[in-house]
Formats: structure tokens, C-alpha cells, sequence
């Protein structure tokens, strides 16, 4: 594999994760427990598929074939999204959302702050931008977390079922392959290991002052660097893709 | 979808113009800096810090923008300001590039603005940047655009565009956006 491909596979990793978790945060528009919740998800949703714009457009460059990020985002099936399982788990009640977001949030913190020092001048400069982004997402869906864990006793009781339900989609993110390798090399992307040291420490800090629990078993889901899905993926790129595949290259 | 033909028609202008440019760089960036910035329209793009620069390429005039935020939906609209104001001055050969690096920071936005933002109704940036205090929720020292109180309570982190915060002041009682600091 060469350092061209590496990037390639890298960019559609952290494109592709942006683009389908704001494309599941969309589906809260107009549906939001209160006003203030649906315009804060909205907001985020949209920096969520602004910066996958902004990835998918350095991908499809660094790729050099011609295509744009419009045809990596609606002309590509299931297996060809390298986006990591937990950004397309259904938004399910609002407590799965949150934590969705948490945990996504924490490592997109540590992962944007790494990526800032990248030897790509065009993926440091997108780090940059979007670290600062993150920056409130985090504010935003820690705040939830605390306000629903240490809440009710409903509120506690789905709070903790949704990290039981969404821990096992966490160990995948830390993954490494040959793509990885080859940009740790280069000084491109940062090992994800220290990413993973951060992210625990952070996490389990903010789950256990909400005074929730890290479940115990050590499960874990994975296969999205390989384009191995679980079975939402399909139907949220179904209605994603939806518009753009029934009328080729329509403009607005 | 075709509510909007003027815009269209220009956006498809793949003509290029014979006529040499007669007019420079700094007077296309000052020109340009009327164009206010679409959400908020008491300051310009130039105030705002999202018009950078303003180059000619030979007949190609390029100009460079940079989004405040990455899913900021009005720089298409002030891409196509950009384009129609040029048009106007017979300038149709035209890029406008987006760039990312440097990335924008309401630090950019100097002292005539911020008071431009606080007589429109929205509390300018405090203090400079982000900090890492903005993750432990560190209360700012905000005033009320209405009534400069202090006594100010956030309602929302995100307000009714991504680059705002939502208030309420606990003395006049009236909601403000706060202009985050990023
Ligand atoms: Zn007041």
C-alpha cells in the first residue's frame, strides 16, 4: 500500500464517521425533547457534515480519479463506508443518543487535538478547525450526561442502558491497521493508542461522576475499516443516498 | 428548484470575459467588504473575517474566503454574493477558493464591530479564543446588550445559528444570543 492509498483510506475514515453521525443527527430536526435540544443537535449536525464535506473533498483530491465528495458520499455502497460502527447506531431515546455522542465526542477531542500536529498541512488545518468545533460538541453532550445519569431515576436507568448497549462499539476505534501504520510512519496520523489512554481516562471520569456504571463484559463489535457493517448502515444510506441516486448530478 | 434562476444562470457563466481587469486587488477587497455577512447584516464579511484576500491571476480574479464554522450554510450564499456583486462590475471571470487554514476565530472580529454586534442585540465575544475552562462550563462575564447587566443566565450552548450561544438576562428578562468565542 502506498502513502497515497494510506491517506485515501485514512480521510474516508474520518469523513465517513462525520457524515453519518450528522446525518443521524438530523434525523432529530423538528423531533427534539425541547426547542432549544433540536436546534443544539441541528447545529451540530451540520459541523458534523460541513467537516466531512471539507475530508471527503481532500479525499477524493488526494485520490485523484475525479470524483468529487458529492460521489463518495452518494454513489458508494454500504461496503465502501469506512465510518466507524457507533456513528450509525439508531438515535433510539434521548439518553442513547447522548451517550452516542459522548463517547463519539471524547474521542474526536483527543483524536482532532492529535491530528492538529499532522505533517499533512491540509489535515492539520482541518484539525484545527474542527478541535475548536468538537470543543462545545463535548461541553454540550457532557452536560447531558451528568443532568441524565444523575437525575431520575428513569432518566439514570436509561442512561446506563445505553452505555450497556453502546460500550461494545467502542473498543474498534482504537484499531489499527496498515493504513494506520503507514501514516504513524510518515507523522501524518497519530497512534492510536495514546488516543486510547486519553479517551479511557476521560470517559470513565465523566460516567462515574454521573454515577453510572462501565459494564464489565469485554465484547466488542468491529469490522467498519474493512467496510463491515452493522444492519442500520443500509437503510440510513438508503435515505441519504435517496435523492441523489434518483436524479443523477441534480443541482439546487 | 428553480426558485432562485438568477442565481443559477451565474453560477453556469463559464464565459470568459475579453475585457483586461482595470481595477486592482485592494479596490475589488474594498468593494467586496460591503457585502454584510447574510445572518447577521449590521457587520460586513470583511469585519466578520471571513473575506481574506483578493488576487488576479491573469484575467482570473480569486477571491478567498474562510468559513467561521465548517457546516456554516451561509458561505454559499456569500459565495454567490460575492459573484453577483462582481458580475455587476463587469468582472465575471471569478474563484472563490474556501479555505480552512488559518482557521477563523472570533479574535479577528476587532472593537467597531463587536459594538456594531452589541447595539444589533447580540453580546459580542468576551475574553479571546476557546479555552479549556469551556469544557468545565466556567461561567463568563457577559453583559446584557439591552441593559450591560451581569446577572445573565445561559439557556443554550447553541443558539439560532452555530457561531451563537442563547441568554436570558435575570434583570431586563429579556432572551440575547452571545456570540461564542472559538
Ligand atoms: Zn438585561
Amino acid at each position: 500500500m502506498t502513502t497515497q492509498e494510506a491517506k485515501f483510506q485514512y480521510l474516508l475514515r474520518l469523513g465517513d464517521s462525520n457524515l453519518i453521525i450528522g446525518h443521524r443527527l438530523s434525523e432529530w430536526c423538528g423531533a427534539g425533547p425541547i426547542l432549544e435540544e433540536d436546534i443544539a443537535l441541528i447545529n451540530i449536525a451540520l459541523d458534523f457534515v460541513g467537516n466531512a464535506t471539507a475530508l471527503l473533498g481532500y479525499a477524493a483530491t488526494v485520490e485523484g480519479n475525479g470524483r468529487t465528495e458529492d460521489d463518495l458520499a452518494y454513489l458508494r455502497n454500504e461496503r465502501e463506508f469506512r465510518n466507524l460502527l457507533i456513528t450509525e447506531q439508531p438515535n433510539g431515546d434521548y439518553a442513547s443518543t447522548i451517550t452516542r455522542q459522548f463517547l463519539y465526542d471524547v474521542y474526536t477531542f483527543y483524536l482532532y487535538e492529535a491530528l492538529k500536529s499532522s505533517k499533512d498541512e491540509t489535515i492539520a488545518a482541518l484539525a484545527v478547525k474542527s478541535h475548536k468545533e468538537v470543543t462545545y460538541h463535548l461541553r454540550h453532550t457532557t452536560e447531558w450526561m451528568y443532568r441524565l445519569g444523575d437525575g431520575t431515576a428513569e432518566s439514570h436507568e436509561r442512561m446506563q442502558n445505553a452505555i450497556n448497549d453502546l460500550w461494545m462499539f467502542t473498543g474498534e476505534m482504537f484499531d489499527m491497521d496498515e493504513v494506520d501504520q503507514i501514516l504513524i510512519k510518515e507523522g501524518i496520523a497519530p497512534d492510536l493508542n495514546n488516543i486510547k489512554s486519553q479517551w479511557e481516562t476521560h470517559v470513565k471520569r465523566v460516567i462515574a461522576e454521573a454515577t453510572l456504571q462501565i459494564p464489565t463484559y469485554n465484547f466488542k463489535q468491529k469490522g467498519s475499516k474493512e467496510g463491515k457493517h452493522s444492519e442500520h448502515l443500509g437503510f440510513l444510506l438508503a435515505e441519504m443516498q435517496s435523492v441523489h441516486r434518483a436524479f443523477p448530478g441534480a443541482k439546487w | 428548484m428553480s426558485s432562485r434562476p438568477q442565481r443559477r444562470d451565474l453560477l453556469s457563466v463559464t464565459e470568459i470575459s475579453n475585457k483586461m481587469p482595470n481595477i486592482t486587488a485592494d479596490q475589488i477587497f474594498q468593494l467586496l467588504s460591503q457585502i454584510p455577512d447574510p445572518e447577521i447584516p449590521v457587520i460586513n464579511i470583511n469585519e466578520l473575517g471571513i473575506l481574506r484576500d483578493v488576487k488576479w491571476d491573469g484575467e482570473l480574479c480569486t477571491v478567498v474566503i474562510t468559513p467561521t464554522y465548517s457546516g456554516c450554510p451561509a458561505m454559499k450564499v456569500i459565495e454567490d454574493d460575492i459573484k453577483i456583486l462582481l458580475k455587476e462590475k463587469g468582472i465575471e471571470n471569478v474563484k472563490v477558493d474556501l479555505v480552512y487554514s488559518p482557521a477563523w476565530t472570533t479574535d479577528w472580529i476587532n472593537d467597531e464591530a463587536k459594538e456594531k454586534l452589541r447595539a444589533y442585540g447580540i453580546a459580542p465575544p468576551e475574553v479571546t479564543s476557546i479555552d479549556k475552562g469551556l469544557l468545565l462550563g466556567k461561567a463568563r462575564h457577559l453583559k446584557c446588550p439591552q441593559c450591560n447587566s451581569e446577572n445573565v443566565t445561559m439557556i443554550s450552548q447553541f443558539g439560532s445559528t452555530a457561531c451563537k450561544a442563547l441568554y436570558r438576562c435575570n434583570d431586563c428578562k429579556e432572551p440575547f444570543d452571545y456570540f461564542k468565542c472559538i
